[in-house]
């Protein structure tokens, strides 16, 4: 039963597709061909019938249906999809279509420096040494012998913005690469008392077992909510997520939660390596660069109504989601007016700390063109910018890391809901 | 089917005390990993072996802590990358299909974030702090479709290469595990710490 306009884009997932040229072309061959078959990625094969519409009974209730199988599929009227970048280096998850707030894991965001390495678990190791008395070398199996942890919380990368983007751009373009998982590991403290470290030692570096053998320098203030993490909601974290294992630091940019995790070194100074130093630093004021900028700010974004939605006069039931780096949200509050009054959102819980938190505020539109926007108010207070604030703070050149503003979407007189464009220059 | 929303979450009204409240508030996580009788250690895993860690022990601090013996100059530099690298980063360094590598005169500055197009202009000679770094990028990442497949003398002669390009280094000057640390980057001390937490504000 789809009961209002959040699923008029799920009724149609073609349209999710058209910035897709050869979904495009595909989904016109199969309209003019008629009734055609095709096979699921399990090797299922369904009926699709003009329209690219799977063919099922008229009354479900007459028709014995599937019998039991061993993996189970997503229907195959959803076809939600992550949008890889042009270099198939990172993909972003769907904010738009989602609901609560956890991440599929099949749809959680991408990023990697040098693809997704082929691990096989049983010859995994993850070596641990430097500053300490026991150097250690564990297999997944025997990490998992250690006392489990779980955690619900955002993963974001740094980079999460596409900066000018035009009016037909989605939310999963404008901030898609933040996803939220169950992560289940064993806590790093449990590892450090195991090996023994230094207490001198106040920098720790972390290594990947892929391509780029991606290493980032993580100081002592991080460790002790950071995590060895095998699982993901429930099942092995996914080979693009860090299968085997992988680092988990909450609340801080994605790239130093570092995945196919095969090394930890403890020690007494930073690494500075090439992420640290060339790439995930930003210039701000005064002429000089922020370094080790791991926490992720506060930042929302409404996720309904936005492009490409229309909407109707009448009661709108605005959804998005609202996270932070540096803890809880303390509040999600929304304008309908274009930023000239905020009204506090309701907060969905549970409310977790680093953790992506859905809000929801009914407003009666009167149909004439209007931007609606949220803004995120964590813990500490700390309210997300306006573009303009942002950058009055950091200057027009501080490049792509760290930038949080807030984003509207346009209603239009027709019912047109488009992003709200702002130059980054 | 979707089932409707809840609407029972509270609204919450953001007030001055409301911040003091949380300010007093415990820490927000927490795990109680273990409950009850816990040993030292659990001896799960083996001991680290030598043999092991120098395997895959491959970063190099900015003191020099990590480099291997072996040497270089630009001269060789050149023709392994013209081999090996150009074709990712153009020529002389001035980037293709992957980054730019090399300034574009001597003179270019750090980026400025009051300038609007700095942050296109990062490269080794004007944004890298350290030259330690270049070797252990090269040495574990590079070329993209090879990694790890450089020799010690091939990493050291491409460093070298690409400091001498930028105007850091001479042409004949020696890049080993002595030299190498003592090259001062034109981004050196151009590098700050997060200071974000200090502020309540955008930052």
């Amino acid at each position: 039963m789809i009961d209002d306009k959040k699923n008029d884009i799920k009724a149609e997932p073609k349209e999710q597709a058209m910035n897709v040229t050869r979904r495009a072309a595909l989904v016109g061959m199969a309209g003019a061909a008629g009734t055609v078959l095709a096979r699921t990625a399990s090797g299922q094969d369904v009926q699709v019938s003009s329209g690219n519409r799977p063919r099922v009974p008229d009354d479900p209730s007459k028709v014995v249906g599937k019998l039991a199988s061993e993996f189970g599929e997503r229907s195959s009227f959803e076809m939600l999809e992550r949008v890889t970048g042009f270099s198939r280096s990172s993909s972003e998850t769907p904010l738009q279509n989602l609901h609560g707030t956890i991440t599929p894991a099949a749809l959680h965001f991408e990023r990697h420096h040098a693809g997704v390495p082929l691990i096989d678990p049983d010859r995994h190791k993850l070596v641990i040494h430097g500053m300490v008395s026991r150097p250690l070398t564990l297999t997944v199996a025997e990490l998992k012998r250690f006392p489990s942890a779980s955690r619900i919380c955002f993963l974001e990368c740094s980079g999460n913005l596409f900066h000018n983007a035009p009016e037909d751009t989605t939310a999963q373009l404008i901030a898609g690469m933040t996803s939220q998982s169950e992560w289940t590991g064993v806590m790093l403290s449990t590892i450090m008392r195991e090996v023994g470290v230094d207490p001198r030692s106040n920098w720790m570096l972390a290594e990947g077992a892929d391509a780029a053998v991606l290493t980032r320098s993580i100081p002592k203030e991080f460790w002790d909510e950071a995590m060895i993490v095998y699982a993901q909601n429930g099942e092995a974290v996914r080979p693009e997520n860090g299968y085997p294992i992988r680092f988990l630091n909450p609340g801080c940019e994605g790239n130093s939660s570092v995945k196919w995790l095969r090394r930890i070194e403890f020690g007494d100074q930073p690494y500075m390596t090439r992420e640290e130093t060339s790439k995930y630093t930003e210039p701000v004021k005064g002429g000089v660069s922020r370094q080790f900028s791991l926490t992720m700010d506060a930042r929302s974004i409404i996720t309904y109504p936005s492009y490409p939605n229309t909407v109707e006069k009448g009661w709108i039931e605005v959804q998005g989601i609202a996270w932070s780096g540096r803890g809880k949200i303390a509040a999600a509050e929304v304008s309908t007016d274009n930023g000239r009054s905020w009204h506090a959102a309701a907060l969905q819980g549970p409310v977790l700390p680093k953790a992506h938190v859905r809000f929801r505020h009914m407003f009666q539109w009167d149909g004439k063109e209007t931007v609606i926007m949220s803004r995120a108010i964590d813990a500490t207070g700390y309210v997300q910018p306006t573009r303009a604030e942002f950058m009055a703070a950091r200057g027009p050149g501080s490049g792509p890391y760290h930038r949080n503003p807030i984003t509207g979407w346009r209603l239009k007189g027709g019912g047109d809901v488009v992003y709200r464009v702002e130059e980054w220059g | 089917m979707r089932a409707r929303v809840s609407r029972t979450t509270e609204v919450l009204c953001i007030s001055p005390a409301f911040f003091l409240l949380l300010a007093c508030t415990p820490p927000e996580f927490s795990i109680a990993e273990e409950e009850g009788e816990r040993p030292i250690i659990y001896g799960f895993g083996s001991p680290a072996t030598v043999e092991e860690i120098a395997a895959w022990d491959i970063d190099v601090r900015p003191d020099g802590k990590g480099l291997p013996p072996g040497s270089g100059t630009a001269a060789k530099g050149s023709e392994i990358y013209a081999l090996k690298c150009a074709a990712c980063h153009g020529a002389n360094g001035e980037g293709g299909l992957n980054d730019r590598l090399v300034v574009s005169s001597p003179d270019e500055q750090f980026p400025d974030s009051s300038d609007a197009n700095s942050w296109q202009h990062r490269t080794v000679g004007n944004y890298w702090p350290y030259a330690t770094t270049l070797f252990d990028y090269i040495r574990r990442s590079m070329p993209f479709t090879l990694p790890g497949s450089l020799q010690s003398d091939e990493v050291y002669s491409l460093t070298a290469h690409l400091l001498h390009l930028n105007h850091i280094i001479s042409e004949s000057d020696e890049m080993n595990a002595t030299t190498l640390p003592k090259v001062v980057m034109p981004a050196h001390g151009k590098f700050v710490l997060d200071d974000r937490q200090e502020h309540q504000e955008v930052h």
